[in-house]
């Protein structure tokens, strides 16, 4: 593992994207094919599932350290990272271990079915065979969450430099549902014979937001307009007579929509659908409130079905026929999708309709409508362009309706995680009920690391009680948080769930005594919930 | 019934029967000084006293025209029958424990100290005391420092790889004393060593005093971009990302803290490397300081203090946390205010 823990080190070391991957590129020049393998599979995502409890192992690394568990808990609060904190307080050692990468997690998968006592003596010994640096690997093996600051999209690019392989092809061979344990480095990344790869998705292209006018971009005529659907973003993939249904995340979720499985007899062979999953009921969406309480369900019950019913609203074809069209300029893909939905019509697909605009200044006013249609905002595609891999700025761009707002005032801090360990970074906020203040909001983004320094700083002199790892301080400090949706919630005090809450800005200007009260959030819940 | 020695007033650490303060945070009219950090060592005081050693770093700091005399270690100065002498404390060049004796009860405020020798500041001292006064900045058992020739030989690697690659290398470490220790710990025969102006401003103030400290060339705009190929430059932290680097070759950015023994504060600094070297004792080395002074009382002042009193109490120390305005090394990831007060 000596020269997986140097790449992670050097990785760790370094800001420069160009660096990342002539280091990433060099270990894979180097490494075997059954550890390139792994490392590929770490850096997507895809590695074996948590075989340790976390509680047994701070309980044992406590005990390694000569610790009480207690000072051991309050450290892994400021470390911010698990694996980091056992590494860090266990006594320092030398290396004495020749083991792969491939063999420690080997290692680790063996340790699964064993009983704590047995997976206690493992862990120890694993311990002391490592220093303090190969030890946190072996920890972030172990425990998960792995951040190296390596996008997925460099690793690939690293290792299309390796294999010598085109990168995007690459991007497509690395998706999909395959794990380390059952592949085979060279079918994966070198074989072109892709007759195993029947459920792989095509890589999204994701919108950029616009943040601008939209005449910056060009004119009306070049564009083409449609509704910024709330949902879910999904590749629905028909071949074989099988369906396969990704999200954007990468994830598999075929199961979570039975609804879908009609589609093997409704489309032909060889289609892949890009569009939104949203629910969908007498003609309408629903918000998407309706379809979070679906998706947080392990089972699809009957009930579900027929409270959140769900569609595609379909806007992009990327393969017809068993043919790859993403070439294709946009304007010829829509073409071709609005007759495939036309030939082959079914209500689980609806086309997300073009909205009709002569100049930019009809656009502006069919955004403001957003949220009574209950969608995010305005979707614009350049007519000539083609299907791209990832975030690329140009060709589409996501013109969202502003946020909801609200004034509140910061009550309690928890200390961030990973970059932000150490440091007082999530905060809870409320609004005034007559002379109480009622939580209803976490978030944690949207300060500028200055900010967050001097919000530190101001928890850290403010701090008026602590429980666990979080503080509650003077209520002074007012925030403008930004919401994209508010729903009705039996689940928080102050009745209310927001979405995607974040930071707005800080409100040096207003006293506490001046933010927003309980009533004025009613108010929006009763406008737009 | 009596006051205590010392207590912990608005104004600072305060021995009442001698009306003196020790490194107080509001003006007052006598201060006893630890060492020459600015959240130490504050302006607006009546009258200082300090080792010989600090005393032209706070005046090159607070001005010529303070009013401030200064001693030796050992020395003693007897005010309304309470005897004060400085001891070494590690820390910094000048940094004195200030040892507090009155009927035979002694006190020892610490300051910030470090237990290892870093060849350069005279060594901490341990001092039998009834009650101790100490930091607790890296009271957590995560905190563990390596020997320096360990640090340094993974500086000088570094330095030498980048000269290798025809870069420069910037290292920040705070004005007054990481950047001495930087610069007497590296292998000067790799390269040039440069220095950003406070930093030369401060050494030039320690040479003045006699005491040798290696070659520095003082970063000026007159300088050729090429000459700084290869060569170390030694910056306080608030200097990165300024326009003062403009004027450089491409090069690496390093910083040398105590915090980057973490991976979070390392990363949100967006450098190149993190050296974890302190001038504060680490978890283990407060542990051993304690002990050695054989006191019954420990009193906690900046840090992870509440954490670390109670680590205290459970191992049958008594323990009580006092609150103070002292930074410890919180100005070398940005966070501090003391770096900016004093330059």
């Amino acid at each position: 593992m000596k020269d997986f823990v140097r790449l992670f080190n050097q990785l760790d070391q370094t800001t420069k994207t160009n660096k990342k991957v002539a280091v990433l590129k060099s270990y894979f020049d180097t490494a075997t094919d059954m550890d390139k393998l792994w490392t590929i599979a770490i850096l997507s995502h895809r590695r074996p599932k948590r075989s340790v409890r976390t509680a047994l192992l701070r309980e044992w690394a406590a005990a390694e350290a000569n610790l009480p568990l207690w000072l051991f808990e309050e450290s892994y609060h400021i470390v911010g990272d698990l694996a980091e904190t056992i590494a860090l307080v266990h006594p320092n050692l030398e290396s004495k271990n020749d083991k792969s990468l491939t063999e420690w997690i080997q290692f680790i998968i063996d340790l699964k079915p064993l009983s704590d006592e047995d997976q206690k003596e493992k862990v120890r010994w694993a311990w002391n065979q490592l220093d303090e640096r190969e030890r946190f690997v072996f920890n972030k093996l172990l425990t998960g969450g792995w951040r190296v600051g390596l996008s997925q999209k460099l690793m690939t690019r690293a290792l299309a430099q390796h294999a010598e392989v085109e990168e995007n092809t690459l991007t497509h061979r690395l998706m999909g549902d395959w794990r380390a344990e059952t592949s085979d480095y060279h079918d994966l990344v070198e074989a072109t014979n892709v007759a195993d790869q029947l459920s792989k998705p095509y890589p999204f292209y994701l919108a950029y937001a616009l943040e601008g006018e939209p005449r910056e971009i060009g004119s009306p005529e070049e564009w083409l307009a449609e509704r910024k659907w709330d949902g879910i973003r999904g590749q629905i993939i028909i071949r074989d007579g099988e369906l396969f249904v990704w999200s954007r995340g990468e994830e598999l979720v075929t199961d979570k929509f039975p609804e879908f499985q009609d589609l093997t007899e409704a489309l032909p062979n060889g289609t892949v659908l890009d569009g939104e999953i949203i629910p969908f009921k007498n003609g309408k969406p629903l918000s998407f409130s309706t379809m979070q309480t679906r998706i947080s369900r392990k089972n699809v019950s009957k009930a579900i079905l027929k409270s959140a019913p769900i569609v595609m609203i379909a806007y992009d074809i990327l393969e017809l026929n068993g043919e790859d069209l993403r070439e294709k300029p946009q304007v010829e893909r829509r073409k071709l999708l609005e007759q495939l939905l036309q030939n082959h019509p079914t209500e689980k697909l609806l086309i997300s309709e073009l909205v009709d605009f002569s100049n930019w200044n009809d656009l502006v006013k069919e955004r403001l409508k957003s949220r009574e249609n209950n969608v995010e905002g305005l979707m614009l595609k350049r007519k000539d362009s083609t299907y791209k891999i990832g975030r690329k700025k140009g060709d589409w761009w996501k013109w969202k309706v502003d946020p909801l707002t609200i004034d509140a005032v910061m009550i309690y801090a928890m200390r961030g995680h990973g970059r932000r360990a150490n440091l007082y970074t999530d905060y809870t906020f409320a609004v005034w009920d007559d002379e109480k203040l009622v939580p209803f909001a976490k978030a944690y983004s949207g300060l500028t690391d200055k900010e967050i320094n001097r919000v530190d700083a101001f928890v850290k002199k403010n701090t008026v009680d602590k429980f666990g790892p979080v503080r509650s301080v003077k209520a002074e400090l007012v925030f403008e948080i930004a919401f994209e949706g508010i729903a009705k919630s039996s689940r928080h005090k102050s009745g209310v769930a927001l979405r995607f809450p974040r930071i707005h800005r800080w409100r040096e200007d207003k006293p506490a005594a001046e933010a927003n009260t309980m009533d004025d959030l009613n108010k929006i819940l009763a406008e737009f919930g | 019934m009596l006051s205590p020695l010392l207590q912990f007033t608005e104004k600072g650490i305060y021995c009442k029967r001698a009306n003196v303060y020790i490194d107080p945070w509001k003006p007052v009219d006598y201060a006893i000084i630890t060492h020459a950090h600015a959240d130490h060592s504050r302006w607006g005081n009546k009258f200082y006293l300090s080792h010989h050693l600090s005393k032209p770093i706070i005046q090159h700091r607070l001005g010529q025209d303070i009013s401030i005399e200064s001693m030796e270690y050992g020395e003693t100065r007897t005010i309304n029958g309470v005897k004060f002498s400085f001891h070494p404390a590690g820390h910094i060049i000048g940094s004195a424990q200030v040892r507090v004796e009155y009927k035979g009860e002694v006190w020892v405020a610490s300051g910030d100290y470090k237990l290892e020798d870093d060849g350069f500041c005279a060594p901490f001292e341990p001092i039998k005391c009834n009650v101790f006064i100490t930091e607790c900045t890296f009271g957590l058992p995560v905190f563990k420092w390596k020997p320096q020739e360990e640090v340094f030989a993974a500086i000088n690697a570094w330095w030498r790889q980048n000269k290798a690659d025809g870069k420069a290398t910037v290292l920040t470490g705070y004005s007054l004393g990481k950047a001495q220790r930087i610069l007497q710990g590296v292998d000067p025969s790799i390269g040039k060593i440069y220095t950003h102006g406070a930093i030369e401003k401060t050494n030039e103030v320690i040479r003045n005093m006699g005491v040798k400290l290696n070659d520095t060339i003082y970063v000026t705009p007159e300088i050729q971009k090429k000459e700084y190929e290869g060569s170390l430059i030694i910056a306080p932290p608030a200097a990165l990302g300024t326009s003062w680097q403009k004027k450089f070759p491409p090069f690496e950015v390093g910083i040398a803290s105590g915090w980057m023994n973490m991976r979070g504060p390392r990363r949100r600094q967006s450098v190149d490397r993190g050296f974890v070297l302190s001038d504060h004792a680490d978890f283990e080395s407060l542990n051993m300081a304690i002990n050695a002074t054989g006191c019954e009382k420990v009193i906690v002042t900046h840090g992870y203090t509440n954490i670390f009193s109670k680590w205290l109490n459970e191992n049958g120390i008594d323990s009580q946390v006092e609150s103070t305005e002292f930074e410890g090394e919180l100005a070398e990831v940005g966070q501090g205010k003391g770096e900016k007060e004093s330059e």
